[in-house]
């Protein structure tokens, strides 16, 4: 299958995670290891527990049993801050903006829990030298920016936080289709400088291309791990999710 | 804005047309008042005066008494403005209106008194040790405020964080109710009075640029402020520059204004949302603490039920401006004190209602229902977020 063992220690891992809403169970025994520098891709139709997933990673969802394991250490009781703080981090669906704030605010919000100035001051310039559109704009609220716009916002707010791993919800959702490609080229950019990407994404053709490994998830369960070449060949998941006869 | 109320295309029913006579007629009233102003100002004999007036015409108007009318408002609307930013910050961030905020102002004002009486019983209050012992009284009334606000979030709110909105709004109405009935049971159902001021504060005018001389020979100058109201407002002022440049310019601001927004982000982004929410409830009583000492140094007095009608007036503000919006509230408040002051002379008594000064609370009220009727959202209102608000 996927060639995990030359690749050091994950840096998040989900070891038997059961997720549960109330009395509905989300995430059935997952297993889910995300390494150093690559880019993976969780696949699955609505309701098959991708967001939970992300939440859960996050720690803005508490599994009901199972461990999740950041850079070796259970960090099941640490709360989101915690996380973010050694490098795990999310652009959330539909970008969420602070639409009041200005697009600086929503950027130096992103450096919150950092305390070095002079390295903030550096990641704002490389994220504007990436940006340029962000930078004339810096001082406009940023509910008056644009889909593709606010996009940029939204990964420039999450780099802000220097993350080893950038968590990524339906990166392409409500953005327009020539948009989506461009939104796919700056995700590979940012994986270049070596942050590893892990995207929730129903555009499985375009995810695939991309990635390196992907999951597949059914109702809370991983039907498919394997690279992104292989799931691109598998019959099954042409039928499913790229909508071949 | 009114389409709010109505959606696009839709018929208008009975409501609609009940609304529309309401708002017609309202900003009718208060034009033709205004109108029936400027026309007794010039002639109180004209048509309209004598009409509503009888033979001798309306009263008008001397630019002194217009003058004191107008620093009146100011002063008692900057300390309405105060309180409001209180409202209106919980309201951002949790929601919910904070009903109990009226009694962080009147504790405070009490603290004011005891204050006052230890300073007066001390011999530091009519002396020259006055101008410590008054800012010592309100660090000490602010941090009193400060604590009551905390403690109450702790205690009543976040319990309830989670629940529909209107919980907390119900419960901020019974914690409202007990510490009313707390106070009372500690110091009676009195009203306490503040140890008489020094009379350079409390009597003493500050007169700018003689005028003319009124027929008794009186001067009459172009501003003649009362120590106690500059000193109000300047204190006001002071105040909200601060909690501007707090909330605009620091990082702890920012993330407040960002929880207000969105809190599953802002916790995203790292932020603690239960030290953000209690630094909200911190700010929103250190101003109404600020407030409840210029409440005692204007009325000299208070009693348990002192931050009923100032929260509700101030809440008011809070509306007019823009709930969950800071400069509206400032706004609102300035605004709601100077209609407070102003309309009853200017916009009553041209209609012949007689003591017109006594409708003063009318007068706030109306105010609301228009801004509700016209501008629902306030006047410095944006669209909230479409998370729907209770």
């Amino acid at each position: 299958m996927s060639d995990t063992t030359d690749k050091g220690t994950p840096i998040l891992e989900f070891r038997n995670i059961n997720t549960h809403y109330g009395a509905v169970h989300i995430l059935k025994d997952v297993n889910l290891a995300i390494y150093p520098g690559e880019m993976v891709s969780l696949l699955g139709g609505n309701a098959s527990g991708k967001s939970t997933t992300l939440k859960t990673l996050l720690g803005m969802v508490t599994p009901t049993t199972g461990e999740v394991v950041l850079d070796g250490e259970v960090v099941n009781d640490k709360p989101t801050s915690y996380r973010v703080e050694r490098g795990i981090t999310m652009v959330p669906e539909n970008r969420r903006l602070f639409k009041r704030l200005s697009v600086l605010e929503n950027l130096q919000l992103g450096a919150y829990l950092r305390n070095d100035k002079a390295g903030i001051a550096e990641d704002l310039e490389r994220i504007y030298t990436m940006f340029p559109r962000v930078k004339e704009r810096a001082n406009q609220k940023s509910g008056t920016l644009s889909g593709g716009e606010q996009q940029m916002v939204a990964m420039g707010r999450a780099l802000m936080s220097r993350p080893r791993v950038l968590l990524m919800d339906e990166p392409s959702m409500g953005l327009a289709p020539m948009l989506v490609q461009t939104n796919f080229e700056l995700i590979q950019q940012i994986h270049q400088e070596g942050i590893a990407i892990f995207m929730v994404e129903q555009n499985a053709n375009m995810a695939l291309s991309i990635a390196d490994r992907g999951w597949v998830l059914q109702t809370g369960k991983v039907v498919l791990d394997d690279t992104a070449e292989n799931l691109l060949a598998n019959p099954e998941l042409r039928k499913s999710y790229l909508g071949e006869a | 804005m009114t389409t709010a109320v109505r959606a696009k295309g839709a018929p208008r029913t009975g409501v609609d047309w009940f609304l529309l006579v309401m708002r017609v007629g309202l900003i009718a009233f208060i034009v033709i008042g205004l109108l029936g102003f400027v026309a007794q100002q010039i002639d109180p004999t004209n048509a309209w005066a004598t009409w509503r007036h009888g033979d001798e015409g309306a009263a008008r108007l001397s630019w002194a008494q217009f003058q004191g009318l107008v620093v009146t408002g100011l002063s008692q609307g900057a300390m309405y403005g105060l309180i409001a930013l209180g409202y209106s910050m919980v309201y951002g961030v949790l929601g919910f209106i904070n009903f109990a905020h009226g009694e962080v102002f009147m504790i405070a004002a009490f603290t004011g008194f005891i204050m006052s009486t230890k300073f007066d019983q001390a011999g530091w209050w009519d002396s020259g040790a006055f101008i410590p012992a008054m800012l010592f009284t309100i660090v000490v009334a602010t941090i009193v405020a400060t604590i009551v606000a905390v403690v109450m979030e702790r205690v009543a709110y976040r319990p309830l964080r989670g629940s529909p909105r209107l919980i907390p709004l119900i419960t901020s109405i019974g914690v409202s109710f007990f510490l009313q009935n707390a106070v009372i049971l500690l110091f009676g159902p009195g009203a306490k009075g503040y140890a008489p001021f020094p009379d350079w504060l409390d009597k003493d005018r500050i007169n700018i640029w003689q005028i003319g001389e009124s027929d008794t020979g009186v001067p009459e100058y172009l501003l003649s402020v009362e120590n106690k109201k500059l000193l109000v407002i300047v204190v006001a002022a002071i105040s909200m520059a601060g909690l501007w440049y707090f909330v605009e310019r620091t990082k702890t601001g920012k993330a407040m204004r960002a929880v207000a927004e969105d809190k599953e982000i802002a916790s995203l982004m790292g932020i603690d949302v239960d030290r953000t929410i209690v630094t909200t409830f911190a700010v929103g009583g250190a101003m109404a603490g600020i407030a409840g000492i210029l409440w005692g140094i204007l009325f000299k007095s208070v009693i348990a039920t002192t931050g009923f009608l100032p929260g509700i007036k101030a809440f008011t503000a809070a509306v007019v401006g823009g709930v969950g919006n800071l400069g509206g509230a400032m706004a609102g408040g300035v605004s709601l004190g100077g209609a407070e002051a102003l309309a009853p002379l200017m916009v009553l008594d041209p209609w012949g209602i007689e003591g017109p000064s006594q409708l003063r609370d009318a007068v706030v009220f109306t105010l609301l229902i228009l801004v509700l009727l016209v501008k629902p959202t306030g006047l410095f209102g944006e669209r909230l977020s479409s998370e729907d608000r209770a």
